[in-house]
């Protein structure tokens, strides 16, 4: 018997989450550029206040175009809700701060986006919380450095900048036989080219500043729930599981069970943190998602080419994309990620750190900046950018060199891209 | 709260509440494949104006240990026994979808028990088809997605959720993840061999309300057109917006109709 079918991916990015409005009819998503909401009688307000009923009363906590949003990204990722938040970090640190206190533990990959590091490395130790980092190409480490006070496993799909893919199936099996919940950051991937859920994640975040909204104008995250993980039978999570003074003595796991995590994060962490999203963001936000499905397929497309390209080529000493068969991660690359690895990938060119500076300097179309995930191309020199404050040591644990140079591909004509590039690593060889 | 019942653990959620006997009780019975969470804004709202709250997670769902029990008139007996638990003499009774055929059966058994009764999304003979049965013989992902699929309007993927950010689909599949294997084969074979409906109708003595989904694909509302004409106390009302999953899809007008029949 043929069953029912879900709407399909192109389909919910144009629609899920969406109600046209019954008062204009407006097609797209409207602004409610709105902090508050009127309550019909005192009633009501009480009602919404105890959650009896359903809507909004803040923007902080929620907002019509922001529920748009983060109900079109978990239609897409397959999760059970989302929680935007003021960018991709807020949202880490929105998942880390309703699931642990002081004297938590956290099982980290150590190839990870510079911010989250030194939010992971640096900040949260002085709150208490402590990370261990593990090479994300050796599962076992994860297992390796679990302690009894490990609350979180945590990695991003394809480690920056060297593109480690992780493993999820084999992360997410090591983390649920010790009770505990895999994170992961899935910006660099976008659910177009992997569903972590599928593979065992229990939740994931995005910087949807970079993919998600593709145009580079507005920074927002998004933390979604798989609403697989069971707190309950885990036992290690008080926080979601046993009456918290500091929500009515709410039990989150036994009032709503499912959605127990994303109940704490919206009523807890956006109520005490405040890292909302603004509801313009939102909506501008949503303008990429529309085209998402149309969008990834031509940046991965680019990609290959530009990555054809550059392994060629004299100047350039080596060029990480799990797509070519160097990389480290080539055959799980083709398992986890059939449609493509990103439009984000690194090379080393010859020469070192000067031929390096030549190479960004010379470069005409592509914007030298710190972000990825552009419309536009867009290139950086990490070891003195977004990773500048780490340690030699830890650079080389995360694999980067003095040369490493990152490319974020985007929409333009991959001839000119491929011309820029070349004129450029003519110019920097010369330095040679 | 946790419970004991025939000797194994039982959970029913009280809205944080200890059971007063000078209160009245609200029972929610949820339906195949679920638990207490379904009903999560409306029992909470009566938990917290006046009355004993008892939203029930059966057998083999939500917290409650198994097995499931594998007919409508042994979950109408398993309700009963947690009224006697907690010395509740009568209460309203609001069932959904599964849970309507067992607050039916059990007003019909116990109508001493039963003050008034709810039946939301509900339809008499509720047939299963053999493909769907099929499925959740074989613990099979399609059975969860036809769950899923036509528990909800056909409008729900192109619309927003009353609650702010959740995505109904990935809730329902979510709380089906968490269920043992056969527990949802088990309810659906209750539900299709329930053959008391039309004799439960005949007997029962209190009034009953009818909150029916216009959407509803699962239980479309002409099904239940039967059950209504039957049952000379009853009222029903129509929900335009909702399919099957009234609690989610309407939560306010579920809520409203059950505050104007229970008072």
């Amino acid at each position: 018997m043929a069953g029912p079918k879900y709407p399909g991916f192109d389909t919910l990015a144009l629609h899920a989450g969406q109600t046209v409005d019954p008062v204009t009819g407006a097609r797209a998503v409207p602004i409610y550029q709105t902090t508050s909401y009127v309550f019909r009688d005192t009633a009501h307000a009480a009602s919404l206040f105890n959650m009896e009923r359903a809507g909004h009363v803040y923007s902080r906590i929620s907002n019509p175009t922001v529920a748009v949003l983060e109900e079109r990204i978990a239609a897409l990722e397959g999760g059970v809700g989302a929680i935007a938040t003021a960018s991709g970090q807020a949202a880490l640190h929105l998942a880390i701060a309703t699931l642990m206190d002081a004297g938590s533990h956290i099982v980290a990959s150590a190839a990870l986006y510079g911010g989250s590091h030194n939010l992971l490395g640096y900040t949260l130790k002085r709150f208490g919380i402590e990370t261990t980092f593990v090479s994300p190409r050796n599962t076992d480490e994860f297992r390796q450095a679990l302690k009894p006070n490990t609350r979180l496993l945590f990695g991003e799909t394809l480690g920056n900048p060297g593109l480690d893919v992780l493993d999820i199936r084999a992360v997410a099996k090591i983390a649920h036989e010790a009770g505990l919940p895999l994170l992961v950051d899935a910006t660099f991937t976008t659910p177009y080219l992997m569903k972590p859920f599928e593979l065992g994640a229990d939740l994931l975040y995005h910087s949807a500043t970079k993919f998600l909204g593709g145009h580079g104008i507005a920074i927002g995250g998004v933390l979604v729930d798989s609403g697989r993980f069971d707190w309950e039978k885990s036992g290690k999570f008080a926080q979601l599981t046993a009456p918290y003074a500091g929500f009515h003595d709410m039990d989150f796991e036994e009032e709503s069970g499912t959605r127990a995590f994303l109940l704490r994060a919206r009523r807890e962490g956006l109520r005490d943190f405040g890292a909302c999203m603004a509801p313009m963001t939102a909506f501008h936000i949503l303008q990429g998602i529309e085209t998402l499905h149309l969008r990834m397929p031509r940046h991965v497309e680019s990609t290959r080419k530009i990555v054809g390209f550059l392994a060629e080529h004299s100047a350039v000493d080596s060029v990480m994309y799990p797509e070519l068969e160097s990389h480290p991660d080539h055959k799980l690359a083709k398992q986890l990620l059939p449609r493509g690895c990103g439009a984000v990938f690194s090379f080393d060119i010859k020469g070192g750190r000067e031929a390096g500076r030549r190479f960004i300097e010379s470069l005409r179309v592509f914007s030298h900046l710190a972000n990825v995930g552009d419309a536009k191309s867009l290139v950086i020199h990490p070891a003195s950018t977004t990773h500048y404050r780490m340690a030699d040591a830890d650079l080389k644990k995360a694999g980067i060199g003095p040369g490493t140079i990152r490319l974020s591909i985007g929409l333009e004509d991959a001839a000119d891209l491929i011309q820029d590039l070349e004129r450029s690593l003519a110019v920097a060889a010369k330095a040679r | 709260m946790q419970l004991q019942i025939d000797a194994r653990p039982a959970f029913a959620y009280s809205a944080a509440h200890a059971i007063d006997p000078a209160r009245p009780t609200v029972v929610f019975v949820h339906g195949a494949g679920l638990d207490h969470s379904w009903w999560g804004l409306q029992s909470r709202y009566f938990g917290y104006h006046g009355f004993n709250v008892l939203a029930l997670d059966l057998p083999a769902h939500g917290r409650s240990a198994g097995p499931a029990l594998t007919s409508i008139g042994e979950m109408a007996d398993w309700v009963k026994k947690v009224l006697d638990e907690n010395k509740i003499r009568t209460a309203f009774v609001v069932g959904h979808s599964m849970g309507a055929l067992i607050a039916l059966e059990f007003a019909a058994r116990f109508p001493e028990s039963a003050q008034k009764i709810a039946l939301i999304g509900i339809a008499y003979p509720m047939k299963v088809s053999e493909g769907f049965l099929d499925a959740a013989r074989r613990n099979d992902q399609s059975a969860y997605d036809m769950e899923t699929i036509w528990s909800h309007s056909p409008q729900v993927p192109f619309a927003g959720n009353p609650n702010p950010g959740m995505w109904m689909y990935g809730d329902t599949l979510a709380r089906l993840a968490r269920l043992a294997p056969g527990v949802l084969h088990t309810d659906l074979l209750a539900c299709n061999a329930y053959s008391g409906g039309m004799d439960a109708a005949a007997r029962l003595k209190c009034p009953v309300q009818f909150v029916l989904g216009a959407r509803d694909m699962m239980t479309p509302p002409r099904g239940a057109e039967e059950l209504i004409r039957k049952i000379e106390k009853s009222s029903s009302i129509r929900v335009a917006v909702s399919g099957h999953s009234l609690m989610a899809e309407a939560p306010d007008a579920t809520l409203d109709a059950l505050i104007a029949f229970f008072g």
